[in-house]
């Protein structure tokens, strides 16, 4: 069991959860991940990290009530426990200086770009960090974001907050603007693709962190496959992060749709059950 | 004087029980029910207690075969237990799933007459009869601690044995495992119909009272190297784990939803429970017509989950003929009277899709059987000009894993072959690296239960041997 020390909701359908978990926040870096189960009959989620704290023992995850078990989770307190928890998995972001870093973060992607911002910039590069939402109520730590950029770009789908757009238009702004070394996009697959489409005509190596469907997160299930380059890639352990350039997105895209019916099906049962209880 | 009249050798084998084959193709209670006592007891009669023994040396943990069986013969099923446990710690596993026949039944003197005795079937009485009367059991001695620390990695059978013989020696022994469940291939692999998870369970905790700590969600390589537990205080590290990495074919369409490898359909289906959703939270694509490809055990659990998942039809698709397939024939048999249909000779070509990324058909070839191979098996060849579609919905492939090299990768010294397992001394369990032993299919390559069992017992001898002398 790993205690929930604190939660908090960062809008009203984004969760921020401290739990305690000592050996993974003792060996955790930038770009990994973890699988939680929230109970004896929960599926395995995996959950880039948001951050965490080796002195205190504990790791920060983010996630946004999209399905089931997302919101099984956002509906778990400040002392309430998760049943299992695994990690760090994945191999960690790739952190040297390269020079001038763009970190794109889109929706709940912003909270696993911020520990990746944040080692980029120790490493001695200038980060400049583009954050976007839907709209204002789904756009969160613009100010931890901040403290750990050069310079922040912040936009929103519909305008109700900083500029209106998609991260793409900023991004490709900077790459006319400026020489950049290095792309990093994390967010909704649809970004990401877009990102890099955005980049490759100035050559840019992009790195995108891909969110796969995972059932153990070990390179045992295979399903989380992917084609990068033409190869078939395991995103628990050959990534999570590949060159956004070589991903073959129609195949994630096409992955990431296989359970639809069946996640459908799950939420309406958990809202049922969430009335029941009222 | 009156010469003593020989005993008349009975050759009738007592035959296990098992669930009608069109109710159980749809129900995930186990298909063989075990022998009842009177069966046990007239199986156990037959066996001659022939001085020459050779069911022991059939064993790979060497069970004093004879000695169990002319236990269950008197009547004395405490000490049958105490026979059979002194050498197995997981007998209710091995009782179902063993390939006995080419092991103790094979070399059993009766099987020179076609009527070997069913140790099998009796071991698995005598294993749910303990399972069943915990309190008659007499409690393991231990001896007195050592001071020795051990960590296994891995929980399956390899792990689970050399961590269970270890304790019997004194020895304090810790189990990582990475998944939220201890028993490796046992829970996540091998299907509930087949072997229960109670009985998986049942033979973990009894490990688990022979003072061995189990650690869960501990992926090892992650968490902390080898090197790392080396240093945190272990006097020595077993490594059992096992051949988890799935082989794709490596053919187009392979990506498509739908297509699974055996090891995720089976996990999901077992250790996830898929097949409650969505009173489980894990779902899996209910197939109506599922062709799953391969030949060995691992094909037939995954056709026969399929089949209880809700398919119309299930095919085994495999590139040589039935008499080259891997899987236990008792498992072929129950597959096929479940209503498996066996596609022998066939070899996918391509998996199709429909415009949404979804599986509709699979494309194939005809093969015929040329010379043997190195494995000593007719090669199959494509027959030219041969290909047909199957159309199918779901498709699992099932031709065998690997081992992972996460704990290979992470681990200096340690000596890997090209497949990828860990080079050991097969007696001993002993790698190159200082104080490091492994066993099971991450040496041997995907192989059974028992052989695991038997590395894992090997190797916490040679452990005890180097921590006594140490």
């Amino acid at each position: 069991m790993y205690k929930i020390l604190s939660k908090e909701k960062l809008t009203p359908v984004i969760d921020c959860l401290k739990v305690e978990a000592p050996a993974i926040a003792k060996k955790a870096r930038a770009g990994q991940f973890v699988i939680i189960r929230i109970d004896e009959v929960g599926e395995r989620v995996p959950l880039t990290l948001a951050d965490w704290d080796a002195a205190a023992g504990t790791i920060t995850l983010v996630a946004m009530e999209i399905g089931a078990s997302t919101c099984k989770l956002g509906g778990l307190k400040t002392g309430d426990s998760i049943l299992n928890l695994v990690g760090p998995l994945g191999l960690p972001s790739e952190i040297e200086k390269f020079g001038t870093v763009v970190c794109v973060g889109g929706g709940v992607g912003i909270a696993p770009v911020h520990p990746i911002a944040r080692s980029l910039r120790q490493a001695g590069n200038k980060v400049i960090s583009i954050i976007g939402a839907r709209n204002r109520d789904l756009l969160f730590w613009e100010d931890k974001m901040r403290l750990v950029s050069d310079e922040l770009i912040v936009t929103t789908d519909d305008g109700s907050y900083a500029r209106k757009g998609l991260v793409t238009e900023p991004l490709k702004e900077i790459l006319e603007r400026e020489k950049v070394a290095r792309v990093v996009a994390i967010g909704p697959a649809i970004m990401m693709k877009f990102c890099s489409l955005t980049t490759k005509p100035f050559n840019v190596p992009t790195v995108v962190s891909l969110n796969s469907i995972m059932v153990d997160g070990t390179g045992m299930c295979g399903c989380c496959r992917l084609s990068v380059g033409g190869q078939t890639k395991f995103s628990c352990v050959d990534g999570p992060e590949f060159d956004g350039h070589q991903v073959d997105w129609d195949i994630v895209f096409d992955r990431q749709k296989v359970y639809l019916k069946e996640e459908k099906e799950a939420l309406d049962r958990w809202k049922e059950c969430q009335c029941q209880k009222s | 004087m009156e010469e003593k009249p020989k005993a008349k050798i009975n050759l009738n084998r007592v035959a296990m029980p098992h669930q009608d084959p069109k109710a159980r193709a749809r129900n995930y209670s186990e298909v063989a029910l075990g022998y009842t006592d009177a069966m046990a007891l007239e199986e156990a009669s037959r066996c001659i207690q022939c001085p020459k023994r050779p069911c022991v040396g059939g064993c790979p943990v060497n069970v004093d075969i004879p000695e169990f069986i002319k236990a269950v013969r008197d009547n004395d099923m405490v000490e049958a237990v105490r026979v059979l446990k002194s050498k197995n710690a997981l007998p209710a596993v091995c009782g179902r799933v063993c390939p006995q026949e080419t092991q103790c039944e094979q070399v059993c003197t009766l099987a020179k007459k076609q009527a070997p005795i069913a140790i099998g079937r009796l071991e698995r009485y005598v294993a749910d009869w303990d399972l069943g009367h915990q309190d008659q059991r007499s409690p393991t001695v231990l001896p007195p601690p050592t001071g020795k620390k051990v960590a296994v990695i891995g929980s399956g059978p390899a792990g689970l044995t050399c961590a269970a013989d270890l304790a019997k020696f004194g020895h304090k022994v810790t189990v990582y495992e990475a998944l939220h469940t201890a028993g490796g291939v046992l829970m996540y692999g091998i299907p509930e119909f087949r072997l229960p998870k109670k009985i998986v369970q049942a033979e973990v905790d009894y490990v688990k009272s022979l003072g061995v700590d189990v650690q869960l969600d501990s992926v090892m390589g992650k968490l902390a190297t080898v090197d790392e537990l080396l240093e945190s205080g272990y006097d020595a590290i077993f490594l059992g784990t096992g051949a988890g990495l799935p082989m794709f074919l490596d053919i187009p369409g392979e990506n498509l939803n739908g297509v699974y490898s055996a090891n995720e359909y089976l996990t999901r289906t077992n250790l996830m429970k898929a097949y409650l959703f969505p009173e489980y939270d894990t779902p899996i694509k209910i197939g109506k017509r599922v062709a799953v490809i391969g030949g060995g055990n691992v094909a037939m659990d995954s056709a026969r989950c399929a089949l209880r998942l809700g398919a119309d039809v299930v095919y085994i698709v495999y590139r040589r003929s039935r008499t080259e397939m891997p899987a236990r024939h008792e498992e072929v048999e129950n597959a096929e009277e479940e209503g498996i249909v066996f596609k022998m000779l066939t070899n996918p070509k391509q998996i199709l899709g429909d415009d949404k990324g979804w599986v509709k058909a699979m494309e194939c070839y005809e093969m015929e059987l040329g010379e043997p191979d190195a494995s000593g098996r007719r090669r199959p060849i494509v027959k030219q000009g041969s290909e047909f579609t199957m159309d199918v919905d779901v498709v699992v492939i099932a031709l065998g894993t690997t081992p992972n090299p996460l704990i290979a990768s992470t681990t200096k010294g340690l000596e890997t072959t090209r497949r990828g397992t860990v080079v050991a001394d097969e007696q001993t369990g002993k790698t190159v690296k200082d104080r490091v032993w492994a066993g099971g299919d991450v040496v041997t390559g995907a192989a059974t239960v028992i052989s695991a069992m038997g590395a894992g017992k090997r190797a916490a001898a040679s452990i005890d041997a180097f921590l006594k002398g140490a």
